[in-house]
């Protein structure tokens, strides 16, 4: 009985971890919208209110979002406009332009894409895409039909803002912030880049017609704010079925952010990156250690987790051909030509080495200049990893590179 | 009768002349419009000779006549007389002007022709500008003019720019124009334009114009006779041209046949509408009648002789032809028919019976190409139509796809043996929407498929018989079809014309969905600040400009009081209100044209900004001038022509080049001809030209370009801080949103940075914003102070790099450290990162934070990159890669130090 009681408590188990995993899984790699802000309230709330008057009082704006990779612009934006739709007097009011800068590799090609967000093709019947003047002019027109009290504002979001300022002319930046600069249909322009020189990018008649108002986000959180925010990344929701499950979870998390090795990992990993896309990763990691047998996450776990992102990528490969090494450096007497050669451009294949200039069909291949890609300190390293090391190629290590 | 046969004699040299002069290669080029028929006329010579003694005018010293005589290259005259309605040569061949021939008299002080005419002009409804188009309140029918009362206009003009004449038709200010006629030479008068507004025409102008129409019918007939030669050299027989005028007519009186024009011909062959099926007709029929099968031409008369009586059967309201015109017309007509099928008796018959406010000359008209075709048959064979785009219309026709057919729908007018029926109830339907005026678009245009598709499948036996023919055929074909439709048009209707443009809505107006809900206006002081600050709001008044306001009015308006052109370069750093002040300008004279104290003109703009290549500038500015739709080169032609030709009519056009530098190109044609325009006399062409460096003329135009465009320069300096306070204090007028010293504060700042005046108002709606956030109490707004101003400038003027490497993590912030140890050891603005990695590694050891691997480091080092904090080679360098600081080290320093 109690066997089989404990069984079942195991499936129950089983089910509530896989559940934990779907739900923070989803809660790492996509960037929904639900989650909270951190740290970046007054930004928010001067978005929302610019958003919100071109929806309710039809004003037309401009802005950029500026901060590093990772530091929650999309969120942000995307954040913003689901506040914004849930407003009932602004979501009928509001026509969305989502651009991105990778996609849109050209004003053509951008054109086209606002004509068709904008739903503007039914207009233009059978003539859906003309040519690159026809689509502009078109579209001209239909943004400049429009006054501040009749037409429905359009909010452009143009992702990787910085892109379109190298497309020939700026052609598009200048009529859009033109637009939002005249009595025309009401728009709110707003960049995202992770560029701070984007001010300078822009031509000077482009620039005037911005208005300037940039909002920067700088993960400008300090370390127990991080802590804060790994705890609450990690804790489950309090809709969660199994309510006990839950508490007990919650509980477990509260323990971890206290624990001392688990805060010097955090701090490690701070230190590093303030990107809330890195320690999503680190904590993604960690999850994946989480089975029924194991069903919370321990302060190994994360160091564990830790170790494997902070590892020195080339030190793994090094250890392994650190025999090659020991057969450049001692080919002289050791081994015949032809394995020495192979194992020379195993590492150039590898990009250990590389040549300094490219590799031209006269040379012969004995006599080229080649460049080491490794630091000496890395060398070391993965001499000091690699437990079965040859001990003439770690006398080796030690004479030639001691003196550097 | 004897008249009829000289006439006819007439005619036939006429036809055979034109028809070697259509041999001529540089005549057929595939002119789109369905008026190519002028460049014909154009390339022949005409003598102009006066009829008739002169009279002498007493008062104003010149002899008068009453009649002039156009001679084409001698073989054929054309008599018009005063009071008759004249097509004038214009600019654009497509559209010669229309106007009434008042007086013809001889000059003898006019060096360039003595022969000179007076005359009443009409306007098209594309010559008036765009911007007053909207002042008519509907759409303009095809074929409308509008009686141009207008006396500044010059109504002097050379007889010799005389095209021929024309039918202008007045209607009463409740009749319905005609929309659907095909006829290109009858134009409706409804409406009288003075330059502002459109107004009926009075009943004594109504009779007067009125009046001619039926004049001397001896005059107009050779008139009738030229045309028809001129059009229709090769195909075009009198038996097509009966039959294709009897099948518009049943159409047209359905009100639905869409014309049949349609600009472009290979639209027209792609769909294998009409024209083919003309074609086809035409290249048979003959060959039928010299072979004499009987069977094949007697199924037609059968044809056509079925649909007789439906037609026949239904009221028709527009049948006003007096009987006893009819009466011997029908008896002429039975002599000459004689020779020809039955057919085209019975079509000629229903032709008759459908006709509607025929006048005399109509019905002499017809008996003339009656006549005609014996010969014409003969000639035919040479020119034959296309063979080559009947396969397909035969299977479409078979298909009956109603898509086919409905695009085709600029076609058949056919209507048969088993249509008739249907037609009937069509047309019956038709005619209903007719009375009740102005009916639904879309039923207009579908019904007519229904029709074609019923009438193309009886003609479909009779095609297929036609062998192939060559591949020339279907252009010169086409112009040939457009010609009988021009004949045709003599059909006078009520029935509205269709426009010419194909279904592709080519030129929909586009529009942003309106809002649902209203905006609300602002509610309290801040919001109105902000709204009256904003850069679109376009103020009373421009302060600080009226010098310059006042040098570009002058200029402007002094060239508009002398007729003349010229060029004007304004530069001036952006935000210094240069466009602004144009349109200031712009707006001004435009209230002045109003009140008649300058000319009124034509005003355009174009913005190099917005265009996707220099020489779009033509198609914008084309579009703009005359609504025409071109490619870049024709377009760029189409201007030439108009700006370096005598425009009878015309009005200054004013045109602003916004954004000039945007315009230059390898050969720089765009600037020249830009600036070459305003120097032809004719042109009265005021350019103005923006841009934002002072010396562009000098910098990038080549000598022939900036002599051309002049010295007129005007540069507009920076906004001084006093200018922009008095710009705020303008815009804010009795508003107390702001402390005085916080817009002498940002004036001040701004006049320092750039002078830009869109800077200065959008730190100031910033500031406001500012203000209203950091309110505790909603609703009582206070005022913006110094503080708000200086948060929102440093905002928008604060360096986000410190900010940014104060944000950045440690590891980043040691990296950089890094970095400035290895460039003061070294001495160099530049390191390789594996230089800097070693520093890293001992300046990580020192601090006492754990050892940093080379992965970790190069991520930040491509993290740094990225933010362009630092700059960064592409990373396949790997160690080597070389790193340099994009801000200065001092500023590093700085930031670093701070905490």
């Amino acid at each position: 009985m109690s066997n089989r009681k404990s069984k079942n408590n195991n499936l129950m188990h089983a089910e509530c971890l896989s559940q934990v995993q779907r739900i923070l899984r989803a809660r790492f790699c996509h960037q929904n919208p639900h989650s909270n802000l951190f740290g970046v309230q007054v930004q928010y709330k001067h978005l929302i209110e610019l958003l919100k008057r071109t929806a309710i009082h039809g004003e037309s704006n401009s802005v950029l979002i500026i901060g590093p990779r990772g530091s929650g612009k999309t969120m942000l934006i995307n954040h913003a406009l689901k506040e914004l739709m849930e407003i009932g007097e602004a979501s009928e009011n509001i026509l969305q332009v989502h651009l991105n800068g990778l996609l849109q590799i050209n004003d053509k090609i951008a054109l086209k894409e606002i004509t068709r967000q904008l739903n503007l093709e039914n207009a233009v019947g059978d003539k859906v895409f003309g040519s690159f003047a026809e689509n502009l002019s078109f579209l001209l027109e239909a943004l400049k039909k429009g006054d501040r009290t009749n037409s429905c504002p359009v909010i452009f979001i143009l992702d990787e803002f910085d892109l379109f300022a190298h497309h020939k002319n700026q052609t598009l930046l200048y009529n859009l912030f033109d637009i939002s600069q005249t009595a025309q249909t009401p728009v709110s322009v707003i960049g995202l880049t992770c560029r701070l020189d984007i001010l300078e990018l822009l031509e000077k008649r482009v620039k005037s017609r911005f208005s300037h108002r940039q909002i920067h986000l700088m993960n400008s959180f300090g370390f127990p704010q991080y802590v804060k925010i790994f705890k609450e990344q990690l804790s489950l929701p309090a809709e969660f079925p199994d309510k006990v499950f839950a508490e007990k979870w919650n509980e477990n998390v509260q323990c971890l952010s206290e624990d001392r090795s688990v805060r010097e990992v955090l701090q490690k990993h701070f230190n590093v990156s303030k990107n809330l896309r890195s320690l999503h990763m680190l904590l993604m990691l960690a999850l994946n250690r989480v089975t029924a047998s194991h069903p919370f996450v321990t302060p190994a776990d994360l160091m564990e987790a830790n170790q494997l992102c902070s590892m020195d990528s080339k030190a793994n490969i090094v250890h392994e051909f650190q025999k090659f090494i020991q057969r450049k450096a001692h080919s002289v007497y050791n081994f015949e030509k032809p394995v020495v050669m192979k194992a020379f451009e195993h590492l150039q294949q590898l990009e250990l080495i590389k040549p300094i200039e490219r590799t031209s069909v006269n040379s012969q291949r004995e006599y080229q200049l080649m460049k080491l890609l490794l630091d000496n300190t890395q060398i070391m390293n993965a001499l000091q990893k690699y437990p079965n090391c040859p001990t003439d190629v770690r006398q080796w290590a030690t004479s030639s590179l001691s003196w550097l | 009768m004897k008249t009829e046969a000289q006439s006819n004699k007439v005619n036939l040299k006429l036809f055979k002349d034109l028809s070697a002069a259509k041999k001529n290669p540089s005549d057929c080029q595939s002119s789109t419009g369905p008026m190519a028929y002028y460049l014909t006329r154009l390339k022949t010579r005409q003598t102009y000779s006066w009829v008739g003694k002169p009279l002498l005018d007493q008062k104003l010293h010149y002899q008068t006549y009453k009649e002039i005589c156009v001679k084409i290259d001698g073989c054929s005259d054309i008599h018009i007389q005063v009071g008759q309605f004249v097509l004038i040569e214009g600019d654009d061949e497509e559209n010669p002007y229309v106007a009434k021939l008042i007086e013809l008299f001889e000059d003898d002080g006019e060096p360039r022709s003595k022969k000179r005419a007076r005359v009443q002009w009409f306007v098209r409804f594309c010559e008036i500008p765009v911007c007053k188009r909207h002042l008519l309140g509907r759409k303009p029918a095809e074929q409308e003019l509008f009686w141009y009362d207008y006396p500044a206009c010059d109504s002097n003009v050379s007889a010799e720019t005389i095209i021929g004449p024309v039918q202008v038709v007045a209607l009463a200010p409740d009749e319905v124009l005609p929309m659907d006629l095909k006829n290109e030479k009858t134009f409706f008068v409804k409406l009288s334009w003075n330059e502002k507004s459109f107004k009926p025409l009075s009943p004594e102008l109504f009779a007067e114009l009125d009046k001619p129409k039926e004049g001397s019918p001896k005059c107009q007939k050779p008139i009738e006779a030229k045309t028809k030669g001129v059009e229709s050299p090769s195909s075009a027989t009198t038996e097509q041209v009966v039959k294709r005028i009897e099948l518009r007519h049943s159409a047209s009186k359905s009100r639905q046949t869409p014309r049949a024009v349609t600009p472009t011909a290979r639209k027209r062959l792609e769909l294998g509408s009409v024209p083919g099926m003309a074609n086809t007709r035409n290249s048979q029929q003959p060959s039928c009648d010299s072979l004499g099968s009987p069977g094949r031409t007697k199924k037609k008369v059968a044809s056509s002789e079925v649909t007789l009586p439906s037609k026949r059967s239904h009221p028709d309201r527009m049948d006003t032809a007096s009987p006893t015109l009819r009466g011997p017309q029908k008896t002429g007509k039975v002599q000459l028919i004689c020779t020809q099928g039955e057919n085209n008796k019975a079509s000629y018959e229903r032709h008759r019976n459908l006709r509607t406010r025929v006048p005399p000359l109509r019905s002499t008209e017809i008996s003339d190409k009656r006549t005609l075709c014996p010969v014409g048959g003969g000639q035919k064979s040479s020119t034959v139509p296309s063979v080559i785009l009947k396969p397909e219309n035969i299977k479409k026709r078979e298909a009956k796809e109603p898509e086919a057919l409905n695009e085709a729908s600029s076609t058949s007018h056919r209507v048969r043996r088993r249509s008739s029926l249907l037609t009937l109830n069509r047309i019956r339907q038709q005619l209903r929407f007719l009375d009740n005026g102005k009916c639904d678009q879309e039923e207009e245009e579908f019904l007519p498929t229904a029709e074609i598709s019923v009438s193309s499948s009886d003609s479909e036996q009779e095609e297929v018989a036609t062998p192939p023919l060559t591949r020339r055929a279907p252009r010169s074909v086409s112009r040939n079809l457009r010609s009988t439709l021009k004949l045709s048009l003599e059909i006078p209707s009520k029935t509205p014309q269709k426009t010419p443009k194909p279904r592709t809505p080519f030129r929909a107006t586009p529009q942003i969905r309106s809002r649902k809900l209203a905006a609300p206006g602002p509610s309290n002081v801040l919001e109105e600040a902000r709204l009256r600050l904003h850069v679109s709001t376009v103020p009373e008044s421009l302060p600080c400009r009226e010098q310059e306001f006042q040098d570009i009015y002058s200029f402007v308006e002094s060239k508009l009081l002398d007729h003349t052109g010229g060029c004007m370069y304004i530069s001036g750093v952006p935000g210094t209100g240069k466009t602004a002040t144009v349109h200031e300008v712009i707006r001004g004279l435009q209230q002045a044209a109003l009140t008649n104290d300058v000319p009124p003109f034509q005003y355009v703009e174009v913005n190099g900004m917005k265009l996707t290549e220099p020489h779009q500038v033509y198609v914008q500015i084309l579009e703009k001038l005359t609504g025409q739709k071109a490619t870049a080169n024709h377009a760029a032609e189409l201007l030439a022509k108009r700006f370096r030709t005598q425009g009878s009519s015309r009005e200054t056009t004013v045109l602003l080049v916004d954004e000039l530098d945007l315009l230059w190109t390898q050969k720089q044609d765009v600037m020249y001809n830009l600036f070459d325009w305003p120097t032809h006399k004719e042109a009265r062409l005021v350019v103005l030209t923006i841009a934002n460096t002072m010396d562009l003329p000098e910098r990038i135009m080549m000598n022939r370009v900036s002599s051309r465009l002049g010295l007129t320069r005007m540069s507009f300096q920076p906004y001084t801080h006093s200018q922009l306070q008095q710009i705020l204090a303008s815009r804010l007028k009795h508003l107390k949103a702001f402390e005085d010293d916080a817009i002498q504060l940002v004036a001040r700042k701004v006049a320092a940075l750039s002078g830009d005046a869109r800077r200065c108002l959008d730190i100031c709606r910033r500031a406001t914003e500012i203000c209203e956030f950091s309110q505790q109490k909603p609703g009582s707004p206070g005022l913006v102070t110094v503080a708000h101003l200086m948060e929102a400038l440093d905002e928008m003027f604060s360096s986000s790099y410190i900010t940014a490497i104060r944000n950045s993590s440690v590891l980043e912030q040691g990296f950089l450290r890094a970095i400035l140890a290895e460039f003061r050891r070294s001495g160099l603005e530049e390191a390789t990162f594996q230089q800097i990695y070693s520093q890293h590694v001992a300046l990580c050891r020192m601090e006492g934070l754990p050892y940093p691997t080379m992965s970790e480091t190069m991520a930040v080092c491509s993290r740094l990159g990225s933010c362009r904090l630092l700059l960064v080679e592409s990373s396949r360098n790997d160690l080597l890669l070389r790193v340099r600081l994009n801000v200065s080290q001092d500023d590093v320093l700085y930031a670093l130090k701070e905490e």
